[in-house]
């Protein structure tokens, strides 16, 4: 708690301090490659026949997904809180890579978890962490998934608490995190509200994102909260099919409880031991959600729904046909529920998807899943 | 007055200390944990810290884990920890007893229902790991109510505010963690939480236990020597680990508490009877 309440002052004297704000813009900007476009896409649109799908393109930015932004403004926080050393813990090794990388760019040492599983299916970002400098810890206990990483991340943290910083890749973990990570990924609404602006001249009927932890999702929507008349759709990984057993939708199959610091929920059995989540994507097996979401849930104000492994694949392969975007695992559960309700909405409606990222590191598992071998 | 509140007081009267043993309900089996707590009581435990799989532990150490893991292979739950305990106070056991767990199982079970089940099954406190007072009043509030004690942890990086909020709500006693670490890490030096008890005594009038990192009965006696109770976790898991499939295992168990026991009954720097001054 002491390691909580301590980030939790720095970020709010920091956030407002106006050479902060300069600093990460400054960075967002000549760094990770800001800002990312809004894309209509014309051909899937028009295949589709209804509603004009426009995609933020963050998987333009710099390391290929939106989880740079994320790094940026905790790397610059972690500066100024004068620790050295950062960990993080990783998925599908996107916020590892993101992690790794603005510890090289500000000069300071990282040490990554990531369950043995994902470093078995995400060899070539194992790589790249270790070309940009970090120690990749593999995690072998418990389910050695993304949440035995956070489990280990923790572990380290309260042991080096003094001189070490835990930089959380998701809209998970205990108070400030959630909100944090929030904040330095809503770039991604506010772009997206000003440029649908400018282009349509309003704003969407409907922003859709992925939701693992739920960050992409959060970045984009929170800019939008005000505006009743934008409904927001968050996607969540329902693996093999909800009634399975294995998937990793935490609000759609998932209750209420209480891990890594937050209450929201969670993926868990009958006497509260929490379950292996099921992705095809590494960067949605994760067995809670951003208790931000689990609000928006509960409120009603945005909607959960499920995507199977076989329609996100599906999707990956229509992105990239009809638009040349080979879009991430993650993002194609979102392309893949945008393209389920165009059809159904008029040709003057909006939806707004936010592509979280791209597809590269993701080849080894589309070609096995295609069962072509490379 | 609680019995954990009337064991420190006798205990300080013979001027001991409590040695305070954590057993893994389920580790390997609920039978073996059974007869480990009845050796516990025997070997002179004051205090039994009962612990509560779960499985998602993020503070503890490798044998911890292993022993949850263990204790959940076969379906270990809250429900028959509390069966157990219920059975063994039936049979005339006595030692106080505290769960030590995680909080998601709790909420699960309904943290109203638990209070009163576990008050009613002879628990007499309840130690979550990952519920910081100012999140805890759902289930403090019905456990004070059904009249169980509430033990929080206290760290090396806990200021004086910080340990004051811990302090309005802790009762029983309040559980000193030696080192910025999970369970088991590492040997502590006993000198620099000395110090640190020291500063903590200044502050909080409950009895002071010092856990995490203490395993061996060298090691026991020196924290013995300005802690009122010194918690074995980690070396008495892995002795069990290691015993498993040994019919022998409870024996070994509970010599090693044995003497353990003897550690802190004869405290580094004499008896305690001059501490009662503070």
């Amino acid at each position: 708690m002491p390691a909580l309440l301590e980030l939790d002052a720095a970020y709010r004297a920091l956030r407002r301090e106006r050479a902060f704000r300069r600093e990460l813009r400054d960075h967002l900007r000549e760094y990770a490659g800001r800002e990312t476009p809004l894309y209509l896409a014309r051909r899937l649109s028009e295949q589709l026949g209804g509603a004009k799908i426009y995609l933020k393109r963050e998987d333009l930015c710099h390391t290929g997904a939106h989880k740079i932004n994320n790094t940026i403004g905790q790397g610059l926080l972690a500066r100024r809180m004068g620790k050295p050393r950062i960990i993080a813990e990783t998925g599908a090794g996107q916020h590892g890579v993101a992690t790794a990388t603005v510890t090289a760019l500000l000069g300071m040492t990282c040490e990554v978890f990531m369950g043995a599983e994902d470093v078995q299916r995400q060899s070539l970002n194992v790589f790249r962490m270790k070309l940009l400098g970090a120690t990749v810890h593999s995690v072998s206990s418990g389910t050695a998934t993304l949440k035995d990483a956070v489990n280990e991340a923790l572990r380290d943290w309260v042991t080096n608490v003094r001189d070490t910083y835990y930089l959380v890749g998701s809209t998970m973990g205990p108070h400030p995190y959630p909100m944090m990570v929030r904040d330095f990924q809503s770039v991604i609404g506010l772009e997206a509200r000003k440029q649908i602006r400018a282009r349509e001249g309003r704003l969407p009927d409907l922003l859709v994102a992925c939701v693992g932890g739920g960050s992409n999702a959060m970045g984009l929507f929170h800019p939008f909260l005000g505006d009743p008349d934008v409904a927001m759709v968050g996607v969540e990984a329902a693996g093999e099919g909800l009634e399975s057993g294995r998937h990793a939708a935490s609000i759609s199959g998932g209750r209420v409880g209480v891990l890594h610091g937050k209450k929201t929920y969670v993926l868990q059995n009958e006497l509260g031991q929490i379950s292996p989540a099921h992705s095809i994507s590494a960067g949605l097996d994760y067995p809670g959600v951003g208790p931000e979401h689990a609000y928006l849930h509960a409120s009603g104000r945005a909607r959960y729904v499920g995507v199977t492994d076989a329609e996100a694949m599906e999707a990956l392969q229509k992105l990239t046909a009809t638009e040349g975007i080979i879009p991430a695992l993650e993002s194609s559960h979102a392309i893949a529920y945008a393209c389920h309700v165009a059809p159904t909405m008029r040709r003057d409606q909006i939806i707004l998807v936010n592509l979280s990222g791209r597809g590269d590191k993701d080849m080894n598992t589309v070609a096995q899943y295609l069962g072509v071998s490379l | 007055m609680s019995r954990i509140a009337d064991t420190f007081r006798a205990l300080k009267q013979r001027g001991e200390v409590a040695l305070v043993p954590f057993l893994m309900a389920g580790d390997p089996d609920l039978e073996t944990t059974r007869q480990l707590l009845l050796a516990a009581a025997d070997a002179g435990a004051d205090l039994i810290e009962v612990g509560v799989p779960f499985s998602d532990p993020t503070a503890d150490g490798p044998v911890i884990q292993r022993a949850g893991v263990r204790a959940l292979a076969h379906g270990t739950s809250l429900r028959q920890i509390l069966e157990l305990i219920a059975e063994l106070r039936r049979g005339g056991l006595t030692t106080p007893i505290v769960l030590f767990g995680y909080y998601n199982p709790y909420f699960h079970y309904g943290p109203a229902r638990l209070a009163i089940d576990a008050q009613q099954a002879g628990v007499d406190g309840l130690l979550v790991v990952d519920l910081p007072p100012e999140e805890a009043d759902e289930l403090w509030q019905p456990a004070r109510a059904a009249g169980l004690d509430v033990i929080f942890l206290l760290a090396p990086t806990s200021d004086r505010t910080r340990i004051r909020a811990v302090l309005g709500k802790a009762s029983g006693f309040v559980y000193f963690v030696s080192m910025t670490g999970v369970t088991g890490s590492r040997a502590i030096d006993p000198t620099d939480v000395a110090e640190l008890v020291g500063a903590l005594r200044t502050q909080c009038r409950l009895p002071i236990g010092v856990g995490f990192g203490i395993s061996t009965p060298e090691q026991a006696a020196a924290v013995a020597g300005y802690a009122d109770a010194v918690v074995v976790g980690s070396a008495i898991t892995r002795l069990i680990e290691s015993e498993i499939g040994n019919p022998g295992l409870v024996r070994s168990v509970g010599a090693f508490m044995r003497v353990l026991k003897e550690a802190t009954r004869a405290p580094a720097g004499g008896p305690r009877h001059a501490a009662g001054a503070r």
